[in-house]
């Protein structure tokens, strides 16, 4: 690896009571890198995102072996008041649906500042001047009349915006994004992507964004890992993955939806369902399902090769 | 002869401190027999209330729902019922529409019980028939919809709705809370249907992408009013409206590159207090003096191409 990474993942294993639902993923974001993770629902894209701020619910959830390193911090090991100053410090976290991360008694003014109260030496007014500035920057319009609005009085696109402002408060070297664009509207959808895309250039921080659609990785990440059964399958650089994927569950998946394909025709659409944990075939989780199925497949997990286009397949396309 | 005519619908609700929300205003359309008519737009665009109206599980304010030439407004409770045969419903959420204390072949059977057809072993053998159309095995009759995924139970809610051969099917985001790759399966599926029972069907989806794959034809809302309708493929190559251009470039699709995105500005205004003139001229990129003071009709434009069969509702384009 040319550059140091920023975030180390290794041979991550994570279980819900004795059922594995991270079964051994591994990955890298380096600085100023965006990172897509993507993956249909129970594939343990979320539970990954989480860990990494070990915000899992422990128990029943825990991590049964693996690293998580922040540069050389041990985050699986951190005791947890180091922990609480890696937090929305130098790793922040934006979710999906901003009305349930937000508190609807205060106003958003105060939220913000208190983030900033919370990691950084400052009195109540240098933390509010720095919340107007964060809202002037993810353009929310008339920020300093914002800053005295409550949660309730905002879109959806506006708070999402605000959870942003919250997330940079502390200029974090790291932003994991859990499909932060899934609620919105199309529109907004385009709004909110430039945005942190635009905000990651701008300040250099890494982004690891979660998503389910395939659309938004390939147009804003720079790599893309894709995840199937609790593992990582397929990993490259993004315009390498599209152009070319090989472990056949991206292949397929690329070629079932409705835009790769003419109006009218039947989509190539991939047999049964996402095995949920607990529940997931021997061997590649993908065999039952895959059309270029060989005989190993049923018994052996195919590893994973080594980048820049790793896959973990044991028939792959040309 | 259309199926389903619209003409000039509206549906107004209530808003806070005595504001009139207007969620359909004045939408006329139509619906051939064996037609799909995808209805696209985003959240609050009114394309659910329009798609609720016209089954009467919401009543329209105003208007007329003339459903094989009979205006279903105003009709009587049992007159209504009947013509509910004909007419269906899905929706989003499998798991919101479907009883978790019946069993599959109660719920699948429920409608031709309610509507008395046939004997209760005709109806069994239509259930197990229904079952084998929506690609489910025989044995799901006596099972539990917590016992299936999510797809499994969109299969649930078609079979259901399909039970009393209905004419006309609407399909409020059938598939948006789908995985991708079952997704494609209940889109196969809905488009197989369609072409072996010659099912009418009014697609509603904010998935633009979807909407074109399924569709006939299109129409495009913005603030509770159609602002573009046409061909499928003319809306998707040869868009008009500049709503219409803007949603089509912010589709993120796989492998094409990002320039000559439009992104548009702003939100979508409040439907409580839309703008003056053409809803959309507050994000318009391409907005004039007279959108704001006058609001565009929907017409055939008079200077596109030749051939061109939509009709768009914007000052950009003259009326034929």
């Amino acid at each position: 690896m040319s550059e140091e990474a920023l975030l180390t993942i290794e041979d991550l294993h994570i279980a819900v009571g004795s059922r594995p639902v991270i079964e051994g993923v591994s990955l890298t974001i380096r600085p100023g890198e965006m990172l897509g993770l993507v993956g249909e629902s129970g594939c343990g894209k979320s539970v990954t995102a989480l860990s990494i701020m070990r915000l899992l619910a422990e128990p029943p959830m825990r991590v049964v072996k693996g690293a998580i390193r922040f540069g050389q911090t041990d985050i699986l090991s951190l005791p947890e008041h180091e922990l609480e100053a890696l937090r929305g410090d130098r790793i922040a976290m934006i979710f999906q649906e901003p009305m349930t991360s937000l508190n609807p008694v205060f106003t958003i003014g105060n939220q913000i500042a208190e983030v900033v109260l919370l990691h950084r030496k400052v009195g109540r007014d240098a933390a509010e001047a720095r919340a107007v500035e964060l809202l002037k920057r993810v353009g929310i319009p008339a920020p300093e009349a914002a800053m005295g609005r409550y949660p309730h009085q905002l879109s959806g696109g506006q708070r999402q915006r605000v959870m942003i402002a919250m997330a940079l408060a502390c200029d974090p070297k790291l932003l994991v994004a859990d499909e932060p664009t899934t609620a919105l509207d199309v529109t907004v959808q385009a709004q909110i992507l430039e945005l942190i895309d635009g905000l990651r250039r701008e300040t250099g921080m890494a982004v690891l964004l979660i998503t389910h659609d395939l659309g938004v990785v390939s147009q804003y990440c720079d790599r893309v890992a894709v995840m199937y059964g609790g593992r990582v399958v397929e990993e490259a650089p993004s315009a390498e993955l599209f152009a070319h994927p090989r472990h056949r569950y991206t292949e397929a998946l690329l070629r079932t939806i409705p835009a790769s394909n003419l109006p009218g025709v039947d989509l190539p659409a991939i047999p049964g369902t996402v095995p949920p944990p607990g529940r997931r075939p021997a061997g590649c989780a993908f065999h039952p399902r895959c059309h270029a199925m060989v005989e190993t497949c049923t018994t052996v997990l195919p590893e994973l090769t080594e980048p820049p286009h790793r896959i973990r397949c044991w028939n792959p396309a040309a | 002869m259309s199926l389903l005519e619209l003409r000039h619908l509206s549906k107004t609700y209530p808003g806070a401190n005595g504001a009139v929300v207007q969620a359909v205003s004045d939408v006329s359309l139509t619906i051939a027999p064996g037609e799909v008519l995808g209805v696209v737009g985003e959240s609050g665009c009114g394309k659910s209330t329009l798609g609720r109206s016209l089954l009467r599980l919401i009543e329209p304010t105003a208007g007329e729902v003339l459903f094989e030439g009979r205006d279903l407004v105003g009709l009587g409770k049992r007159d209504m019922k009947s013509v509910r045969r004909d007419l269906q419903i899905i929706f989003q959420d499998p798991f919101g529409s479907l009883n978790p204390r019946h069993t599959v072949g109660g719920i699948i059977g429920e409608p031709l019980e309610v509507h008395r057809v046939g004997t209760r072993a005709e109806r069994r053998a239509r259930v197990t028939e229904l079952l084998k159309l929506v690609g489910l095995p025989e044995d799901a009759a006596n099972r539990y919809p917590h016992e299936f995924s999510g797809g499994q139970r969109q299969r649930i809610a078609i079979a259901r709705a399909l039970a009393l051969e209905p004419k006309l099917l609407v399909a409020d985001e059938a598939v948006s809370a789908l995985d991708v790759s079952i997704q494609s399966q209940i889109i196969n599926l809905i488009a197989d249907l369609q072409k072996r029972l010659n099912l009418s069907i009014m697609f509603i989806s904010h998935d633009l992408s979807v909407i074109r794959h399924v569709s006939d034809r299109i129409a495009v809302m913005y603030l509770g009013r159609i602002v573009e309708i046409g061909p499928a493929e003319e809306i998707m190559t040869a868009p008009k409206h500049p709503y219409t251009q803007a949603l089509l470039s912010a589709i993120p699709r796989p492998g094409a590159a990002r320039g000559g995105r439009i992104v548009l500005e702003g939100e979508l205004p409040d439907p409580a207090n839309p703008p003056a003139g053409c809803a959309f001229h507050t994000r318009c990129p391409k907005v004039m003096d007279i959108c704001h003071r006058q609001r565009p009709l929907l017409a055939r434009p008079a200077n596109v191409e030749p051939g061109s069969e939509s009709e768009v509702a914007c000052h950009l384009y003259e009326a034929a």
